[in-house]
């Protein structure tokens, strides 16, 4: 069998090397071709968890709470309290799905990060590569989530729409910090078991999702309002009743925005000394 | 609560490491529960005592993860506290056997028996297919002296038995938080054990029966719909009545029923049939899962 | 040897680059014009640790030029820093006319790097792999799909284009990752340990592809602690130890500089192995090597060697006359044989 010519030294060599925005669109596409397979999954998912979660909480323990009294809840049903600070929570669990497992796995298990790092892109460019595809799954789970609380009428303002921007803005709050944290392990996962144990879940608990932070003991309270998911919990609540003001969204995004940039900051640091030791 | 809605993730765990899908597994769930020593003495079938080599095993495997085992206590003491603090304010009291009770301690037994059911089929789902497929554990312990039933009673106690430790703890802090209301209480834990068993016998089994991480998604989505609807929240009488049927058919509401029953003294022979009917399915489950392995490891 | 692939061997870029810079009075000790990579005092440390001692070495365009060590050596490390992923702790290092710390991307986009673990995407097909790897470099998909029918057909995958990647043998998963190192056409094809862990048949069908490339010139740079595939695929090579190079030159250079013309390998019973070795001195020879199961004799006539062992009436269970090979080059070197590590 003889081999085919190939041609090495190709003469348009020089222009490979593009500007930032465009070298981390080459480092988002493994994920797209990735994600091509398995959508279908994800979709059944991202539109099952919030119907299951909406229907036996929202609706279920929703019957004893409306019975009991929802004067602390803003006398709305609790329903219509629980979807947008729901929406909020499920911006942070697919955040936080799409950076912990998935960035260890490609520099470790898989290495893809290590094959990506042998071609012109910088490891800038594989973390943002990365962030504009879980910024894409934040977008899709987002909409898919105000469809759903849509459906079961638990949307009280047409300014809910404007949730979804700030949820997404939630979940990258989580994915940056999550993503450079996830890409500096060295040895093993076990630390990701901790980070949910002490981190999610408490925050799916305890930031206001499921009832007003304002029923914890005063002291804890401060916790509850330095994490991100707390800011992002009220401000979809107050965009989804229709009560949000000016002020209090523009401090809430800004305190989003200012922990995803620190964690942008933070994930360029650690993807370049893991990926150029 | 307990499991949080998961967005599937799209790299690597579908193939490679069991790790990532174990550790997915892992942060789901709460609480694992039981198995006991005089099963561990029965030999023929269902396997005999090779079981406790297997034990044995796991147990110097997990003392360099200890850590995560033991922090594993905290999950339910989250889910009990943002309850007590939060949902229980918003709800008030509940009726259960004709007398109010408080929401925490209605949730408590429930969230007990979740517990045990997830963490039994933690163990004896992921844990197990990564053992039989990526780890080839049972390959190299059937080349021992070891028999398939001495695998499946090994898996099914250890499960147990790390299980029947969360219970314990578990138990302490109802008792420490004034959530438990009857002497009947004591039952709760070899109960627990029980539920455990039940799912670890049907896990294991439907493990042998699992292709790829993928069909994973099936266990996931049994449980949380179990999880939610079981009445681990609100009563039965919620639902209009054929709904009620159908959540009495599933395991996990017998095993709710059984500790919500103990521990709030609601005690009658009623409850031997959730006894019986978490028995039948672990012992089922098991003697299909010793059958299994030995088809798909002794070939 | 011809050009097959209708690529000059010597393109003008870098050459007009070499010219540009010489006038501008910047590069003055230049040694070779035609050096694609060139290293002076090149060191790597990790904390405490030196992985790579201070090592000069040149790469010339069209040549294939080895690094031959047993692990540890600092291969790996120097690969890395050659492929612009580890930043050099000290010295000089110039890859095709630019710094790797500064103009890293660029450098890359016209380097090809087979690494010593494939870091295939195992959830990929074969040509989604090559797609997906082509996308990094900015490729068109119209020329990834172009370059990959020809790429595969070359390392003998065409049937296996849109199988998945996790059930292929070893030996494919390595030819598809030198088909993915391919896909930017570069200059430079990097190569760290390219058949470790693979069979004697898989390893054989590798070298045949890299022989290929070699001959439409490719320039190769590859490490490697089988002195066999040393010998078969480098026309330079150097032999690496404890992070410094011990010596440089073409495979028989280092053979006739460093070892006899032939070897007389013998193996004693355990029993008598120490007495045998010690009363081998007696036997004329340029060096002994008393190894733990062996005893080599570097000699030029092994036959003539061997009579004399008759001589001293030693009956040894085996003997065994060969050529001199780069492995007994490392051991002269080093006094470690290159399997050891």
């Amino acid at each position: 069998m003889t081999a085919p010519a190939l041609r090495v030294g190709s003469p348009q060599r020089y222009d490979r090397v593009a500007g930032p925005g465009r070298m981390a669109v080459r480092a988002f596409q493994p994920w797209l071709v990735n994600y091509r397979r398995t959508w279908r999954g994800t979709i059944y998912s991202s539109v099952l968890m919030p119907v299951l979660y909406l229907g036996a909480m929202g609706l279920g323990l929703g019957t004893l709470v409306n019975q009991h009294g929802t004067a602390s809840l803003g006398t709305v049903s609790y329903l219509v309290f629980l979807a947008p600070g729901l929406m909020a929570a499920t911006a942070m669990q697919t955040a936080v799905g799409e950076s912990l497992y998935p960035v260890f796995s490609a520099v470790k298990w898989q290495q893809t990060y290590q094959a990506a790092a042998a071609t012109p892109l910088r490891p800038g460019d594989i973390f943002r590569g990365h962030l504009l595809f879980t910024t894409m799954r934040l977008t899709m789970n987002m909409i898919i989530f105000l469809a759903i609380m849509s459906l079961f009428g638990a949307v009280r303002s047409a300014w809910v729409v404007a949730a979804v921007p700030v949820a997404i803005l939630t979940g990258l709050a989580f994915a940056t910090p999550l993503d450079a944290f996830a890409v500096s392990q060295k040895k093993n996962d076990q630390a990701f078991n901790m980070i949910f144990r002490f981190g999610m879940i408490p925050l799916f608990l305890f930031s206001g999702t499921f009832f007003p932070v304002t029923q914890l003991p005063a002291w804890v309270r401060p916790l509850a309002y330095v994490t991100p998911l707390w800011h992002g919990v009220a401000l979809c609540r107050a965009l989804s009743l229709g009560t949000a003001d000016l002020a209090g969204a523009l401090g809430h995004v800004a305190y989003l925005a200012v922990v995803a940039g620190l964690g942008l900051a933070a994930g360029a640091r650690s993807y370049r000394r893991r990926l150029h030791v | 609560m307990s499991e949080q809605p998961i967005s599937r993730q799209t790299l690597p765990e579908q193939t490679l490491p069991a790790r990532a899908m174990s550790g997915r597994a892992l942060r789901q769930l709460p609480l694992r529960i039981l198995p006991a020593p005089l099963l561990l003495a029965r030999r023929g079938s269902l396997g005999g005592r090779g079981s406790a080599h297997l034990i044995e095993r796991h147990a110097r495997a997990y003392r360099h993860t200890w850590l995560v085992l033991a922090s594993g206590f905290v999950e339910p003491l989250f889910y009990l506290l943002s309850i007590g603090v939060g949902l229980g304010e918003l709800v008030g009291r509940v009726k259960f056997g004709g007398q109010p009770v408080g929401f925490t301690s209605f949730v408590a037994p429930a969230l007990l028996a979740t517990s045990a059911m997830n963490g039994a089929i933690f163990d004896s789902t992921f844990n197990i297919f990564f053992r039989l497929k990526y780890a080839k554990l049972y390959d190299a312990v059937l080349a021992t002296p070891m028999k398939a039933g001495d695998v499946a009673l090994g898996e099914i106690s250890w499960a147990l038995i790390r299980g029947g430790l969360y219970a314990c703890a578990f138990m302490v802090v109802m008792l420490a938080m004034g959530l438990v209301h009857s002497a009947w209480a004591v039952l709760a834990i070899p109960v627990a054990l029980l539920i455990g068993f039940a799912f670890a016998g049907a896990g294991m089994a439907a493990t042998t029966f699992i292709r790829s991480w993928q069909d994973f998604e099936y266990v996931t989505l049994t449980t949380l719909p179990m999880f939610l609807f079981s009445t681990t929240f609100y009563p039965l009488s919620v639902y209009p009545r054929p709904i009620q049927l159908v959540v009495d058919c599933t395991p996990l509401y017998q095993g709710i029923a059984l500790l919500r029953g103990l521990s709030l003294g609601v005690v009658g022979p009623g409850l031997l049939w959730h006894v019986l009917y978490l028995a039948v399915m672990g012992t089922a489950g098991l003697a299909v899962a010793s059958r299994r392995i030995r088809k798909l490891l002794l070939r | 040897m011809g050009c097959p692939l209708g690529v000059p061997k010597y393109p003008a870029g870098p050459v007009i680059h070499f010219e540009l810079s010489q006038a501008l009075g910047k590069v003055s000790d230049v040694p070779d014009p035609d050096a694609l990579i060139r290293a002076s005092g090149l060191t790597k440390r990790f904390g405490q640790f030196t992985a790579v001692d201070g090592i000069d070495f040149e790469l010339r365009r069209g040549e294939a030029f080895g690094f031959l060590g047993p692990n540890g050596a600092g291969k790996s490390s120097t690969m890395r820093m050659i492929g612009c992923v580890s930043p050099p702790t000290g010295g000089e290092l110039t890859i095709l006319g630019l710094n790797p710390v500064t103009q890293g991307a660029a450098i890359r986009a016209r380097l090809g790097v087979v690494p010593q673990e494939d870091t295939l995407d195992v959830e990929l097909t074969v040509r989604e792999n090559l797609l997906v790897y082509g996308r990094y470099f900015g490729l068109s998909r119209q020329v990834i799909a172009e370059r990959t029918a020809r790429l595969l057909e070359f390392v003998q995958l065409s049937e296996r284009a849109n199988d998945h990647v996790e059930p292929l043998s070893g030996g494919m998963k390595r030819r598809l990752t030198i088909a993915r190192s391919l896909i930017n056409e570069p200059e430079i094809l990097i190569l760290d340990e390219p058949t470790t862990g693979l069979d004697p048949q898989a390893r054989h069908v590798v070298w045949d592809r890299l022989f290929r490339l070699k001959q439409q010139g490719v320039t190769l740079i590859l490490t490697t602690h089988y002195m066999d595939e040393a010998e078969q695929l480098c026309d330079r090579l150097v032999v690496m130890d404890g992070g410094k190079i011990a010596a440089e030159g073409s495979p028989r250079e280092l053979i006739d500089t460093y070892s006899s013309r032939e070897v007389l390998e013998l193996r004693f019973s355990t029993f008598e192995h120490d007495q045998a070795a010690e009363k081998l001195t007696a036997v004329p020879a340029d060096r002994i090597e008393v190894l733990a199961d062996r005893v080599l004799l570097y000699v030029d006539d092994g036959d003539a060697a061997m009579a004399g062992v008759r001589g001293l009436a030693l009956e040894p269970l085996t003997s065994l006359v060969r050529r001199s090979t780069l492995e007994d080059v490392f051991l002269r070197l080093t006094g470690r044989r290159l399997e050891d590590g």
